[in-house]
């Protein structure tokens, strides 16, 4: 439009700012602000001899180089190669068997899924590790009245899969709802042409029901992606438990807040962290461009 | 509209039956989203010996829960009230002042034309991928510099703030509210301030919730943000206070009667989730089905 503003248009855009104002301030003070400052710390080191100095990208220089976060590193990556694809796809899974309407006893279904979500992390992390442990947990008090040795799920080669359950038992839920919360937009006339074509549910399932689930699935990758890079509170209620497996540096996370309050570098953690969110944002970068690539090839 | 329209249910196509088979297999990996929270109400009803000594999924001999809950309700002069109340201050006002925060943004977003709001809006989507440790240990650094550490305003302030909640509400708002009803009002002389809170806002409702409970879920069970934040007990929500006394439990030297009282604070912690689930399931849905289906 090249005619000027109306007056109508001009308080429509005056309330547009006015409106999200209050976000913006609490946006400004809450995120950008802290952001900018880590940005600032990360790129000074203390040193024991005149104060603060200084140097550039070193911090994330050694932090390149540093195997216990790489290690941790190495570990997030392996959360999301792994338990990532087996969350979802349960979720998938269970959420297409809800949209069904095949289900006996759906509401409850649905509810008893979703509840674990309700549970802070902590607490599902020291229910588990209760549930592991030798005390008293039900799996070592099976085996124990079988007669054989209790499985060690809480050893140094057994803890990031234990993990990966905890994380599993939470997140399955949420997951299934928002993939059923999509489904259940789909248009009902779609899946009627299709059957009228003589489509089976599976077919349904899987050329009608999957492709609509897109967005829905995208959006819960990404989040998955977010969510296991910052793997914090199961390593840090376990640590409790299982010292000696749960290093200091188990998840990038941990490595982070270690380093910024056992070891007192401040620097150092908050390039870790820009470190981490700069992972984070290229992993879901490449995931994004990547499906995009492949729908438009489909 | 058509994202938030259910499609109706009623009428069943011959092939949907039920099946008991599927029935039966869903409720196997349904036992395993239950069986650790049955496993944690029972062991909150047993003393220590029986936690040790008993099968753990079934009763132990002696019935101790009300024993177990006076543990919690009075150890340490009363202690834990005092982080169930924290968590419900922190939680309710995180949730309102967030969902609020996220209501007149994602209607300006959506539905006001004003320069520049694209660019706002995607550089509130990549906020999304902040890390929190990138921002709660600069923030906890600025707050001790405020003096603000350590006091309620440390875990409620950061939590004001869900770019996740603003883009749910733009997409809920670009669908619920109808563009032609804004323009007729604007046309009848309406002002803006008038059009949002005696239209927009009652059609925002249902996403409103939404947002709130998320906020609400997030911040009750949060645990980095309030570890970092807070050293006295007294203000400590229930996930700090409880992993404090795991810790000690787990630390040994005489502290085993802990043990059930960490089980049964546990088990009291995730009730008022529980319940409040039980009763507002359906905003999920409908507040979750406009966010996914759009991007």
């Amino acid at each position: 439009m090249t005619r000027r503003q109306s007056p109508a248009r001009r308080r429509e855009a005056r309330a547009g700012y006015l409106f999200l104002l209050p976000f913006a301030v609490v946006f400004t003070a809450m995120l950008v602000v802290p952001l900018v400052y880590s940005a600032y710390l990360s790129l000074y080191r203390r040193q024991l001899v005149g104060g603060t100095a200084f140097v550039g990208l070193a911090n994330y220089a050694r932090a390149l180089k540093d195997q216990e976060f790489l290690a941790g590193v190495g570990r997030v990556g392996l959360v999301l190669l792994v338990q990532v694809p087996v969350m979802l796809v349960l979720a998938l899974v269970l959420a297409l068997v809800l949209d069904s309407g095949r289900l006996h006893l759906k509401r409850f279904v649905r509810l008893a899924v979703f509840v674990p979500y309700a549970v802070p992390a902590v607490i599902a992390a020291l229910m588990w590790g209760y549930l592991y442990g030798r005390d008293f947990g039900p799996f070592a008090q099976l085996a124990k009245a079988l007669g054989v040795a209790p499985f060690d799920f809480l050893g140094n080669g057994t803890m990031l899969g234990s993990i990966m359950n905890i994380v599993t038992w939470s997140f399955v839920g949420y997951n299934m709802i928002i993939m059923y919360s999509a489904l259940r937009t789909v248009p009902a006339e779609l899946y009627e042409a299709a059957r009228i074509d003589g489509a089976g549910e599976f077919q349904i399932a899987w050329s009608i029901k999957v492709p609509a689930l897109r967005p829905a699935i995208i959006l819960t990758v990404i989040f998955s992606v977010i969510g296991s890079f910052q793997l914090f509170n199961e390593p840090s209620i376990l640590r409790s438990i299982a010292p000696n497996v749960i290093t200091r540096g188990y998840t990038p996370n941990l490595y982070a807040y270690n380093q910024a309050f056992a070891a007192q570098d401040m620097n150092y953690s908050a390039a870790i962290a820009f470190l981490l969110g700069f992972v984070i944002m290229i992993v879901s970068y490449v995931f994004q461009l990547t499906t995009r690539r492949k729908a438009a090839a489909a | 509209m058509s994202t938030l329209v259910t499609r109706p249910r009623a009428r069943r196509h011959p092939a949907e039956r039920r099946s008991w088979l599927l029935t039966v297999v869903v409720l196997l990996i349904v036992a395993y989203f239950l069986l650790p929270l049955w496993w944690l109400a029972v062991a909150s009803t047993k003393s220590n010996s029986d936690l040790f000594g008993s099968f753990g999924l079934w009763f132990g001999s002696h019935f101790n829960l009300t024993r177990n809950l006076a543990d919690v309700f009075t150890f340490a002069d009363g202690v834990f009230l005092k982080w169930l109340r924290n968590t419900v201050v922190y939680a309710v006002s995180a949730a309102v002042g967030s969902a609020l925060l996220s209501t007149t943004a994602g209607y300006a977003l959506a539905k006001l034309r004003f320069g520049g709001r694209n660019l706002f809006f995607a550089i509130i989507m990549g906020a999304i991928m902040v890390p929190m440790t990138a921002l709660a240990i600069p923030t906890y650094l600025l707050f001790a510099k405020m003096g603000l550490t350590n006091t309620p305003w440390a875990v409620i302030l950061p939590s004001l703030v869900s770019p996740f909640g603003v883009y749910l509400m733009r997409v809920y708002a670009a669908d619920a509210v109808d563009q032609s009803l804004l323009e007729s009002a604007r046309v009848d002389g309406a002002g803006e301030g008038r059009l949002f809170f005696t239209i927009a806002l009652r059609l925002l409702a249902p996403g409103f919730v939404t947002v709130l409970l998320f906020q609400l879920v997030a911040t009750w069970n949060n645990y980095f943000l309030p570890l970092i934040m807070l050293n006295s007990p007294e203000w400590y929500p229930l996930t700090v206070g409880l992993a404090q006394w795991q810790a000690t439990a787990q630390g040994g030297t005489g502290a085993q009667a802990l043990f059930s009282m960490v089980i049964a604070g546990s088990f009291v912690s995730i009730l008022p989730l529980i319940i409040a689930f039980l009763f507002l399931q359906r905003y999920w849905q409908s507040g979750l089905a406009a966010g996914s289906v759009k991007q």
